[in-house]
């Protein structure tokens, strides 16, 4: 608690100009072998002294500094902290040590349609998930024809959603989520659902919100949309910056890295496929 | 852009984050009232018609069992049950509420107090729906004595609905965050409401103990009473409601059971704020760790 007192008093100063501002950010988790959620459980653990906290460190010490209207691209293998990062930023996970500072609004898709109820028809979700995302019914009922007219569903506005097709859930999700101008979008691999169509104009949607001005904070896979949508990229491996700076150098170090990667587990793999005979005598 | 600056006057994770959300609040329950009547005929019919169902059989069964009648009794069964239950079924969907709502607390950030308001408020607007039951028996005993049960004084309920619905907040709020750490809390919490009931004189009438303390001059009956009369909010709740009921009844003259003080009013608002202090202080207290958990 001491230490993000101190680091927030540090950050004031130059805090401003950034509009994303990540500083020593550290998130720990914890990573016992089995979840104690019941009292029952509880009670046989702590009597038998098992109760353990094994810590798992998913950020270590990240500094991330963003301007507005940049593009920052989230880069790294899977389980590297790209989506820890940004439900950080997205305050739906609290700091361990260190603080993060948002000044504007944000719009998160870190997962299309999560507040989508399948019992209800689209319209009432389109309220409904409006409302979550921190907007008024006042505001939801002016930009409802947008909503309607972007997600393409104006024949089902009174059909319950649970009839719908998973692609259609995710256009309903996405026209309610970047409805509103925000400060900061950010984007989790949401678009690999959608047909080709859709997720072209998806793009265009951010593109658009990108030239009037919202910070975008993306992850992808993909090299080639990362290099045609972000200007920066930051590159992660274990909860850790590797790098960070200007998008072309980190995505080619990137792959340059994953390709000898891949060199040596193809390697490691024709090693073991030809000295099979030694790993048996040991059984 | 007035808007979001509007936004910023309420401290993240603060209690008073609900102001924002106040259109999520009204989303939220009208949802939840809506699936509960959309495309069942007899909706709204059944939450009349359960109340009334249990009153006749209760009644049919205490009316044999207890050899000291209460007067009108269906009327004063229903009173209290109805108070009861609507507490009971506001605080058992409250402690589900963060755990039926994990994808959504994973994905977006909304204050998290809203989850177990909104169920609350909903149990409040069944509650104000469920009256009809109680309004049928008193038009059946209005017709039956000839003198109307009806008058201006009933609209006093709305102060019984302040003091439960801040009590049931304040019990929500803290039973939904110990769900979120331990998930046998909710059969625990069954086992306690049961005993809960038992206790809030429901279906007998506290001036028993009394009598029987004189009976038998042993000073544990009166302790008991006293403990159901000072000590648990929900008959405190119950009383006032059954006055409200039946006031217009004065012309009976009152019967023991309807007859409240100023302390009444005093100690059920203290219990039911004194609920909900403790509820956000232990809500607000473990929120952050919610994800870790869920």
């Amino acid at each position: 608690m001491d230490e993000n007192m101190k680091n927030s008093s540090c950050t004031e100063n130059v805090g401003e100009e950034y509009i994303v501002d990540v500083e020593h950010l550290t998130i720990r988790f914890n990573k016992s072998t089995e979840k104690i959620n019941d009292l029952k459980e509880y009670f046989i653990k702590l009597v038998k002294r098992q109760l353990m906290f094994q810590e798992f460190i998913a950020l270590d010490d990240v500094t991330l500094k963003i301007r507005k209207g940049e593009a920052w691209a989230l880069i790294g293998t899977n389980g590297s902290g790209k989506s820890t990062l940004l439900k950080a930023i997205s305050k739906i996970l609290k700091p361990y040590k260190g603080t993060v500072t948002v000044n504007g609004t944000i719009a998160s898709l870190i997962e299309l349609g999560a507040g989508i109820d399948p019992k209800l028809t689209a319209r009432e979700n389109i309220y409904l998930n409006g409302c979550l995302l921190g907007h008024s019914k006042k505001f939801i009922d002016e930009k409802f024809d947008d909503i309607v007219e972007f997600s393409e569903l104006e024949d089902f506005l009174d059909s319950p959603v649970k009839n719908f097709s998973s692609g259609m859930k995710s256009r309903l999700g996405f026209s309610v989520a970047t409805m509103m101008q925000p400060d900061v979008l950010i984007v989790d691999e949401v678009l690999s659902v959608g047909d080709v169509l859709f997720k072209k104009k998806c793009v265009n949607k951010m593109k658009d919100m990108l030239s009037s001005g919202t910070t975008l904070l993306f992850v992808s896979h993909n090299m080639s949309t990362v290099k045609s949508m972000c200007t920066h990229g930051i590159w992660l491996d274990k909860g850790k910056i590797v790098m960070s700076g200007d998008i072309e150098e980190v995505a080619d170090t990137y792959l340059a890295q994953i390709e000898e990667r891949k060199a040596q587990q193809k390697k490691a793999k024709d090693k073991s496929k030809t000295e099979p005979s030694k790993e048996q005598p040991k059984k | 852009m007035a808007q979001s600056k509007n936004k910023r006057t309420f401290k993240e994770g603060s209690f008073l984050e609900i102001f924002r959300y106040k259109d999520l609040l009204y989303q939220l329950v009208a949802r939840d009232i809506k699936l509960k009547y959309r495309r069942s005929f007899l909706g709204y019919l059944w939450s009349v018609l359960n109340p009334l169902l249990i009153m006749i059989i209760m009644s049919v069964v205490f009316s044999f069992l207890f050899q000291r009648g209460i007067e009108n009794f269906p009327i004063y069964l229903l009173a209290g049950r109805t108070v009861f239950e609507c507490m009971k079924t506001a605080t058992n969907r409250a402690l589900n509420s963060i755990t039926d709502n994990t994808s959504l607390l994973k994905k977006t950030y909304v204050s998290k107090f809203m989850f177990p308001l909104a169920k609350i408020t909903a149990a409040m607007v069944d509650f104000v729906f469920s009256l009809g039951a109680l309004i049928i028996v008193m038009a059946i005993f209005s017709i039956k004595d000839g003198i109307s049960m009806f008058s201006f004084l009933n609209l006093g309920f709305v102060l019984v609905v302040a003091e439960v619905y801040l009590f049931s907040m304040g019990l929500g709020f803290f039973l939904a965050q110990l769900n979120v750490f331990f998930r046998d809390i909710k059969y625990i919490y069954n086992a306690f409401t049961t005993m809960w009931m038992y206790c809030s004189a429901i279906f007998y009438d506290v001036g028993m103990f009394y009598e029987k303390a004189e009976k038998q001059s042993t000073p544990y009956a009166l302790y008991l009473a006293k403990i159901i009369e000072y000590f648990n909010p929900i008959y405190i709740y119950m009383k006032q409601f059954r006055y409200f009921v039946w006031t217009p009844g004065l012309e009976y003259g009152i019967p023991s059971w309807a007859q409240i003080t100023g302390l009444d009013f005093l100690l059920g608002f203290a219990y039911a704020v004194l609920a909900l202090a403790v509820g956000i202080f232990f809500f607000k207290r473990s929120q952050d760790k919610f994800i870790l958990y869920i």
